[in-house]
């Protein structure tokens, strides 16, 4: 889906989001109750760079000064963060968490943000952008991964039909919308014939103020354990301070 | 001869995870939390024939620096990489909540300290361990904003990379010695995706000039600059606690026109040298063979503190 299309489904009533540098787009635009969000985004499977980190970054602090608690929503196509000597050597490292801060402070400053991802994600990108929205959704489409299976399989030595063998039995190291939804990553897909507009609206009315991802990676299966490992740690924290 | 500094604590990058907490914390105060005796171990390593640990490599707890109480946190990087992982981030997690719930309550600590000896998410496990990284991400964030200071501890053999390198960023304080690293995509995997002539993994040199705990500081990717040996690490987690930026907006946006102006000083630098000489450095061709002590010499001179993290 092109981003125009999905702005257009996305918002009926309207919207001036237009396409700032670095494949990355930005502007109001308005709910059908009349509501206005801000959209910020990266599109064409662009690699995360340091420019790009800024871009965003630079924008939604802009929105967050503003006062005003708009609701922001994240369109991303991304691709993993860009491999190259120069980023990492400019410490690429600190423009991703830079990013994920600014997306993280805008959720504790009251702004509600929802990451639509439309296109594809990967790795330290995939941190820096989708996953640090309180909510992620994806759409028909999506392709969000950690490594693609052929990495994996080098990275771990282990062959990729065995890999791809696995992958049947297991949603926790494979690629795709359903392995990560499985582990609570992604709250909802929705599908080509949904009404896009009612969703969002829906989806923003609510509660995020607390990760629950862990709960319903444990709900859905794909993630049995660190919810229950995670509250046995704080349980044991109050207990270890007395 | 041996430097008397080493003679007298053990090397960071040596240690194991525990070892490197009972140096930092004050004598006999660690308390662990969900302990290898508790053999809370990962459920996924069965299904690719790899022995788990009792630890899943990751050991958190309470304890004391100075007499004052701290939580802390631990990787083991000789442990598949000090990965997270499902049961390794889960600890990190639930610790990290915990602070944030005990903030400001008799229970609550001065500052969390962050061991960090990763080579990111475990790909074994590579959903639950991206999880992980952003829900470890989230939670500290959250410790930060209830005011308490995270101080990352960087010099062990792993690292600090893939997810690891985005965590370390966004602690309030980054401490690294020569040999800590920190980058996101490693020099192999560059080399892997995109040829020898982008980055050449096997030339040790230039993967420390562009990753290693020297340009790093230099650059304002790390705050403190410590000699590789554990007493070191341990008085810089103690003197940096107190000093460390808010999680505020004013701090996000001071962070903003400090990464701008990197990218327009030092965007078209092909390695760290030029960044050096351009920075003002009289002799950048001699910063990775200079001693500590006149590396230590060099960075008092030069200011370059920021509160922007």
């Amino acid at each position: 889906m092109t981003p125009v299309e999905l702005l257009t489904r996305l918002f009926p009533s309207g919207h001036e989001v237009v396409a700032g540098p670095f494949n990355t787009l930005a502007g109001r635009a308005i709910l059908t109750d009349g509501a206005a969000v801000e959209v910020v985004g990266v599109t064409d499977g662009a690699p995360l760079s340091p420019e790009i980190a800024t871009e965003l970054a630079g924008r939604i602090i802009r929105i967050v000064q503003d006062g005003k608690k708009t609701p922001i929503v994240l369109l991303i196509d991304t691709a993993s963060q860009r491999m190259t000597r120069r980023d990492e050597m400019l410490g690429l490292n600190e423009y991703l968490a830079h990013l994920a801060k600014v997306v993280t402070l805008a959720g504790l400053s009251g702004h509600r943000t929802v990451a639509v991802l439309y296109g594809a994600a990967a790795a330290g990108a995939f941190i820096a952008t989708a996953l640090a929205a309180q909510t992620l959704i994806t759409i028909d489409g999506a392709h969000p991964s950690v490594m693609d299976l052929p990495s994996i399989a080098r990275v771990t030595k282990l062959p990729l039909q065995l890999l791809e063998k696995k992958a049947e039995t297991t949603p926790i190291f494979a690629p795709g919308v359903t392995p990560l939804a499985a582990t609570g990553a992604v709250l909802e897909n929705w599908s080509e014939a949904d009404n896009f507009s009612n969703r969002l609206e829906t989806a923003l009315t609510l509660e995020a103020s607390s990760d629950t991802r862990d709960t319903l990676g444990e709900e859905r299966g794909g993630r049995k354990v660190a919810y229950s490992v995670a509250l046995r740690v704080a349980a044991e924290f109050e207990k270890a301070a007395r | 001869m041996i430097p008397e500094e080493i003679v007298r604590s053990p090397s960071w990058y040596e240690s194991s995870a525990r070892n490197r907490i009972a140096g930092v914390l004050d004598a006999d105060t660690f308390h662990e939390i969900l302990g290898p005796a508790e053999r809370v171990m990962s459920p996924h390593l069965e299904l690719f024939d790899l022995p788990p640990a009792f630890d899943d490599g990751v050991i958190v707890g309470r304890g004391q620096l100075d007499g004052k109480p701290v939580a802390i946190i631990a990787q083991e990087g000789q442990f598949m990489g000090g990965t997270f992982a499902e049961v390794s981030g889960a600890k990190i997690v639930g610790l990290l909540r915990a602070v944030t719930a005990a903030a400001g309550t008799p229970d609550g600590v001065s500052a969390v300290l962050l061991l960090l000896d990763t080579g990111g998410v475990r790909l074994q496990e590579a959903n639950a361990g991206e999880l992980a990284v952003s829900e470890t991400v989230r939670a500290l964030l959250g410790v930060r904003a209830a005011g308490i200071p995270v101080v990352a501890l960087v010099g062990g053999r792993a690292g600090a990379f893939g997810g690891g390198g985005i965590v370390t960023a966004c602690c309030s304080h980054v401490v690294i010695s020569e040999q800590g690293r920190i980058s996101v995509t490693g020099p192999e995997v560059i080399e892997t995706n995109k040829g020898a002539e982008e980055f050449d993994s096997r030339d040790r040199a230039l993967v420390w000039r562009v990753t290693g705990g020297r340009s790093r500081v230099l650059l304002g990717g790390a705050d403190s600059y410590v000699k590789g040996d554990v007493a070191s690490f341990r008085a810089a987690a103690a003197r940096s606690r107190n000093a460390a930026p808010p999680f505020t907006l004013e701090t996000m946006a001071a962070e903003q026109e400090r990464l701008e102006k990197r990218l327009s000083s030092y965007g078209d630098c092909r390695d760290t040298p030029e960044i050096w000489a351009r920075a003002g450095l009289a002799d950048p061709a001699s910063v990775p063979d200079i001693d500590d002590d006149a590396f230590l010499a060099l960075l008092s001179e030069r200011e370059i503190k920021h509160d922007a993290r």
